[in-house]
């Protein structure tokens, strides 16, 4: 019996190892992408270990001496942490918290209009701002924030705001300019999906629900939003599952000396205290407790919806 | 269209309120690049008086003139265009390469191999160590630097490998095997040419992500010579450096340097954003397409 069963396994492993044999031209067109990734993505995950280290370039990721928490207690006794890990936090969610419905109030109201032809000009031309860099965003933004005569300092004052200045130095207004900048860039790119299930949907249901005396308004409510709503979830819990990546470009570009208190985020101070002042090993532990803090989320998020909405994503 | 008839009153004033919300959206999306545009071509001590609003002030292509004579952004340019090429090329070959082994399920070690990637979505080995291997592997102010590192988008391998899967016959594939054709020859002469709006996809997303990249170059390149357009700007646009070149052969003083700095930073922005801007109407379709499957899929 129990050879038979032996027998049964080994020929399963020949067969696969016939099969992988036969295969070897897909494994070489794989090798390319592997190698890279093993480099460039799995020789610096083991590199991490140097936020327990004190790095030191002779000795190398492995080699240098083995100093435990230290990194990570110089973080936290520092009295501007709390304020990094709130400022991370606050602006990822208040930054979910408009730049999330926006688009799908949007191509509610968008998809309800008949004219094709007014349709589709819009729609292109609510993906330009997309296609603009984050550089010149940040330009832009810049520009016209500044004191001197720049558009949004303008306007601020003829609407009553007396003689403001250096709005973009306010720490109070940062991340109104982070997110409404946001909201520009990316409300007509995030429409995307939601127009493209909206087309989906069945004319016959909108018809009868017209015949029956229903109104745009209930139409909108009752056919089109339910069918919205899975793909508003999987949108919302891939959102929230990415928290701590909060755009890192963005923060850095605007930032200036004054408004460090709340556009200081974690991404930042990793770039700073790692590539221009060349603390490595303490760079890579405030990136790693923000890699941990991102991954527990993750798992978190991806429970909660499975439970609630059947949906997972890892 | 007969449901035009069953209109009722009440919905037609819905229907016209809907097209002036929509409207308004897209005026106050759009206007923010006109008036850069305008401000481009206008004087900017006119600029700052708020006197180009709505159209040109003291037309002008002083800007423009200096903006060509601006070498960072030359030299920005001409490097961008090939970052941009040699990057697109080869990140969507490793993408394509990586996704059809991936959608052959006859492949033993599929599932293994597709989680060696997806780790790789969620786990990161954090900015210092990666510049430390990208140090080490001489990859430093090289182009190579650039690209390598990013290695193969996971996000993309799913896109494709979906599109593989689902777009192309079976019956194909099995046809081709009957006919004694190996994987790498029914990959080169079947599946690529089946795969033209992936491929278009995914040139798309690798065109704009490598045109409008700079932070990648921030940290791995050191002389300025190599910057690639999206730097050359941050100079100009963030750091409000204007360089000696432009300023030279002035004898304004400070105000005049100062003039052309302004007038500078709004020409250089339309040049800088032009490209995409005039690109992406044409392949629109593309990456509506890619975003949907991705949706779906992710």
């Amino acid at each position: 019996m129990k050879e038979k069963k032996n027998r049964q396994v080994s020929g399963k492993i020949r067969k696969t190892l016939i099969q992988a044999g036969r295969s070897w031209q897909l494994y070489l067109l794989l090798m390319p992408g592997i190698v890279l990734t093993v480099i460039y993505k799995y020789i610096p995950m083991y590199g991490v270990q140097i936020a327990f280290r004190d790095y030191n370039p002779m000795q190398g990721f492995g080699g240098s001496p083995f100093v435990g928490m230290r990194w990570f207690v110089k973080f936290f006794t520092n009295y501007k942490s709390v304020e990094m890990i709130k400022n991370t936090m606050l602006l990822s969610l208040y930054s979910i918290l408009w730049t999330f419905p926006i688009p799908i109030v949007l191509s509610l109201i968008m998809n309800q209009i008949k004219l094709e032809r007014f349709k589709k000009v819009s729609q292109t031309i609510l993906y330009a701002p997309h296609f603009v860099s984050i550089m010149i965003v940040c330009g832009m933004l810049r520009i016209f924030l500044s004191p001197y005569g720049g558009l949004i300092t303008t306007l601020v004052r003829a609407a009553g705001g007396g003689n403001v200045t250096g709005l973009l130095d306010r720490p109070e207004l940062f991340r109104t300019i982070y997110i409404a900048s946001s909201v520009w860039q990316d409300t007509g790119w995030g429409m995307i999906i939601y127009m493209a299930t909206l087309s989906g949907v069945d004319i016959t249901y909108h018809e009868a629900a017209q015949v029956d005396g229903a109104n745009i308004w209930q139409r909108i409510l009752h056919i089109d939003l339910p069918e919205l709503v899975p793909m508003i979830m999987i949108q919302l819990i891939m959102s929230f599952g990415d928290l701590m990546n909060v755009g890192f470009e963005k923060a850095f570009l605007l930032q200036t000396d004054l408004n460090k208190s709340t556009s200081e985020i974690i991404a930042t101070y990793v770039y700073e205290q790692g590539m221009l002042k060349g603390m490595y090993s303490f760079s890579t532990a405030v990136g790693l407790f923000n890699t941990a803090v991102n991954i527990v989320l993750l798992i978190l998020v991806n429970r909660i919806s499975r439970k609630t909405a059947d949906i997972s994503f890892i | 269209m007969k449901s035009k008839t069953l209109k009722s009153k009440s919905d037609r004033i819905i229907e016209a309120v809907m097209v002036g919300i929509v409207s308004l959206t897209v005026l106050a999306v759009l206007y923010p690049l006109y008036y850069v545009l305008i401000a481009s071509f206008s004087n900017p001590y006119d600029v700052y008086a708020g006197k180009t609003f709505f159209w040109v002030s003291e037309f002008t292509l002083e800007g423009y003139q200096r903006v060509f004579r601006e070498g960072a952004i030359v030299s920005g340019y001409l490097n961008s265009i090939f970052y941009t090429a040699l990057g697109t090329v080869l990140t969507t070959a490793l993408v394509l390469t990586t996704a059809y082994p991936l959608s052959r399920r006859e492949m033993p070690g599929r599932t293994g191999i597709m989680l060696f990637y997806l780790i790789t979505m969620y786990f990161t080995g954090g900015l210092i160590p990666t510049y430390l291997v990208v140090a080490k592997t001489g990859l430093l102010n090289s182009v190579w630097a650039l690209i390598l590192p990013g290695g193969v988008s996971v996000f993309n391998v799913i896109v494709t490998r979906t599109y593989f899967e689902t777009s192309i016959p079976k019956d194909l594939f099995e046809a081709a095997k009957i006919d004694g054709s190996g994987h790498l020859r029914t990959f080169v002469s079947m599946v690529l040419p089946l795969s033209r709006p992936i491929i278009a996809v995914m040139v798309v997303f690798a065109m704009v992500a490598f045109w409008n990249d700079w932070f990648t170059a921030l940290i791995y390149m050191n002389s300025k010579d190599k910057y690639p357009l999206q730097l050359a700007l941050r100079q100009i646009l963030i750091q409000s450096e204007a360089s000696a070149n432009a300023l030279s052969g002035m004898d304004g003083g400070y105000a005049e340097a100062n003039r052309i700095t302004e007038l500078l930073k709004f020409s250089s922005m339309v040049v800088g954003a032009v490209p995409m801007l005039i690109f992406y109407p044409f392949v629109q379709k593309y990456f509506e397409k890619g975003l949907m499957v991705g949706a779906v899929k992710g």
